[in-house]
């Protein structure tokens, strides 16, 4: 063994570190490419409408996998031609799997969070389908679902599931107790009832949230900023204002619950999914959530507390009470070399009659969806509150770096959290850093 | 070459003569041109590959990195120079991570080469079913890192993980507790566990090789001179194996400064960046962020700072080898 080491001397390294290098000098002949078309995106085809074409989906929340295999056979059968292949990844990693695929266009069609329009639309990772969106889906559409896809007036996909945090609750619990449901109409009142369910030590921690570090944690912070009346950005777009007023009320209201211990202290690495487990557990009797929970949280295999599942609008602040937009589009790959099959694909499994089929799942982004029996009647305690809390939304800024500042502002909300910094600093250092990310 | 034949000798079968020893030196020159050719022929598609997976891509990442890449595709980008590499070690972020590495690296080297070295003791040992100890210890080096992570996640899940139930149930904790959201550097000392967990078999196995060649005879003239089973090892044992490990400290301390998956898979990071290493600053950098410059300065620093450390240890086992009888 000590020959084989000795044949590594540190001249054998060296010189393998020149030829390496020579590689390199190689490699340098070619900057960035040919192209001269600036960051020249658009390399994709129309297609002549048929053919295969992948699509890459999350499996989390919105539509489930089953669903939206189901959707994909149905479109199958009504369009022989084009053969459609999908995959599925955890939504923490769709916008890295969405950049690293994008030069190879591995996809055809991609499913984009809200959040991402101005970075993929500016960067060209996904194709502008404004001319292509029919003006009949502008005056159909929610206004919430709209925004979705839409980044300076251009529509970068067609939104697919629209969705906001609701408020859930343990009906049993808060009879136990005593709580009027009515009573949870504001963050005050949560508050109150939180305390009083622990004091009759109903439960250990009343509260369950999604505080991990990931745009989980951003969508909550989001949420509770609109409800103090505080602002992401000033009107001008230009500078941070998260770091004054309702921003650091938000931020202070999740912390003293956390020191009061009316929040479950594993909050801070939870994910949605731990808080549906957690809340369908009946180890929590109240939580934020997206539209899925209340149907999974009602299923008796996955679930303890079926049927005590009560849900209400978000509670409002002492501003008012948005929920935060986390609604979500399908998208045509710029690279694609079957965008027309793509298009058919994302214009069929988006159209009402599909999404109205599938509303268990999520809840269509069509307006007249909401007034079709069939559809108030598959969730019939969801539709009315998703009816008020859907016309009043908050949205995360729209701004090409968004994904960086989310980075920075969930690891400055944990410092804030875990106690590591008070609340005004962490939100000072988030707006500091994020600066310059703004121009 | 200066009396070339005028044709090829038809290769003839060695009749009786036992084949010399050729194949040792193929590329000696009275072997013939014919013979270089074709090893060079032969060693080309090999290179191919080599310059195609690791040379250019690694070239075009240096020249992305004086380059200022925000997009996937290919195009034009402005030419910034060093701008990358300063503004890179300004950031704060960045020497987190290298703290957080650096912690990792020393710590988890060190109890994979202490346990390690315990290890290999019990499995040279001579017992029954050695075999199937053997088998049982390689195990969670088998497993890939991704699963071994997810497992742990699990173990050490506050609300559910066996972890909890397991220690508050003997009355070692009193509650149940948070193992990799509430205090960053008890995370970081958890994903130093999972790591340790999978990667003490590999270490065990390579010192378990290095101690069957370590003669018997040894240890019984060391009895009979009254030496006991701990000065047996530190004078004998010890000194014996350094070259294995050496030889495993560099693999696992190169390994370990650039961790990547366990970490994703485990906190992603969190909670407060505080298992945030150099490779997934990189990568947040370079995908999450679209940096692709910025990510390529930090690859290129990490491969300086491994390099750096290479040089170290083959210097150092270079002098450990002078020392070693």
């Amino acid at each position: 063994m000590s020959e084989n080491m000795s044949e590594l001397s540190r001249r054998r390294l060296l010189q393998l570190t020149a030829v390496t290098g020579a590689g390199l000098l190689l490699a340098a002949c070619d900057v960035g490419g040919g192209s001269d078309t600036g960051t020249g995106a658009d390399s994709g085809a129309a297609g002549n409408g048929e053919g295969q074409i992948k699509a890459l989906f999350m499996k989390q929340a919105g539509y489930s996998e089953d669903d939206i295999r189901a959707m994909t056979d149905e479109f199958q059968k009504k369009y022989p031609k084009i053969k459609v292949e999908p995959s599925f990844v955890a939504y923490e990693a769709l916008h890295d799997k969405i950049v690293a695929a994008a030069p190879a266009s591995t996809f055809d069609v991609v499913l984009i969070d809200v959040i991402w329009p101005a970075e993929f639309g500016s960067k060209r990772i996904v194709t502008d389908v404004t001319d292509q969106f029919p003006a009949e889906w502008k005056s159909d559409m929610l206004g919430g679902a709209l925004a979705t896809a839409a980044y300076r007036d251009r529509y970068y996909g067609v939104p697919w599931i629209l969705d906001t945090k609701y408020f859930f609750y343990n009906t049993d619990m808060l009879s136990r107790a005593g709580v009027d449901p009515a009573s949870l109409s504001t963050w005050d009142g949560v508050l109150t009832a939180a305390q009083t369910l622990k004091a009759k030590k109903i439960v250990d921690h009343p509260l369950i949230w999604s505080w991990k570090q990931a745009e989980a944690l951003v969508c909550d912070y989001t949420q509770l900023v609109g409800a103090f009346g505080g602002k992401f950005l000033s009107d001008d777009g230009k500078s941070i204002a998260f770091n004054t007023g309702g921003g650091l009320q938000a931020l202070e209201f999740m912390k003293r619950t956390l020191d009061t211990k009316l929040t479950n202290p594993n909050s801070v690495e939870s994910l949605e999914e731990d808080v549906r487990k957690i809340f369908s557990d009946g180890q929590a009797a109240m939580a934020l959530n997206w539209t899925y929970m209340f149907n999974a949280a009602n299923d008796p295999q996955q679930s303890k507390i079926s049927g005590k599942v009560g849900v209400a609008t978000t509670p409002s602040g002492p501003a008012s009470a948005p929920g935060v937009n986390g609604s979500m589009a399908l998208s045509v790959s710029s690279g694609s070399r079957n965008q027309k099959a793509a298009w058919t694909y994302i214009s069929y499994i988006t159209s009402a009659g599909v999404q109205d089929k599938y509303a268990k799942s999520s809840l269509p982004c069509w307006t007249k969806s909401y007034d079709d029996p069939t559809v108030a009647s598959t969730l019939p305690q969801v539709v009315p509150v998703a009816k008020k809390q859907l016309a009043n939304l908050i949205a995360r800024p729209q701004v090409p770096r968004y994904n960086e500042i989310s980075q920075i502002l969930q690891a400055e909300l944990q410092n804030a959290l875990l106690n590591r910094k008070p609340p005004k600093k962490a939100l000072d250092d988030a707006a500091e850093q994020a600066r310059t990310l703004l121009a | 070459m200066s009396a070339a034949p005028p044709a090829r000798p038809a290769p003839t079968p060695p009749a009786t003569r036992p084949a010399r020893p050729a194949r040792r030196r193929p590329f000696a020159r009275r072997a013939g041109g014919g013979q270089t050719r074709l090893a060079l022929l032969l060693l080309l598609p090999a290179a191919l590959v080599v310059f195609g997976v690791v040379l250019y891509p690694a070239g075009r990442a240096l020249v992305i990195s004086f380059y200022d890449v925000d997009s996937p595709f290919p195009g034009r980008y402005p030419f910034v120079g060093l701008r990358n590499y300063t503004e890179i070690l300004a950031d704060d972020r960045l020497w987190a991570a290298v703290g957080h590495t650096t912690y990792f690296t020393l710590v988890s080297t060190a109890l994979e080469l202490v346990l390690g070295l315990g290890l290999a003791q019990l499995l040279a040992a001579p017992i029954r079913l050695r075999w199937l100890f053997r088998a049982i210890v390689i195990l969670p080096w088998a497993l890939p890192t991704i699963v071994n992570g997810a497992m742990w996640r699990w173990i050490l899940n506050a609300q559910y993980g066996v972890a909890n139930a397991l220690l508050t149930q003997l009355h070692l904790q009193g509650d149940y507790r948070s193992w990799l959201g509430n205090d960053p550097f008890l995370a970081l000392n958890m994903v130093v566990v999972a790591d340790v967990w999978k990667n003490t078999s590999l270490v065990a196995f390579f010192l378990l090789a290095g101690l069957q060649t370590i003669p018997r005879g040894l240890y019984e003239a060391a009895r009979v001179d009254g030496a006991g089973p701990i000065r047996a090892f530190f004078r004998i044992t010890l000194p014996l194996l350094v070259p294995n490990i050496a030889l495993v400290l560099v693999l696992r301390t190169i390994e370990a400064f650039k961790v990547f998956d366990i970490v994703y898979v485990m906190t992603g990071g969190g909670p407060a960046s505080g298992t945030q290493t150099i490779t997934f600053f990189t990568y947040l950098q370079a995908f999450s962020a679209q940096r692709f410059s910025s990510g390529a300065s930090l690859a290129y620093l990490t491969v300086v700072a491994i390099l750096l450390l290479a040089l170290l240890y083959l210097r150092l086992l270079r002098q450990s080898e002078l020392m070693s009888p």
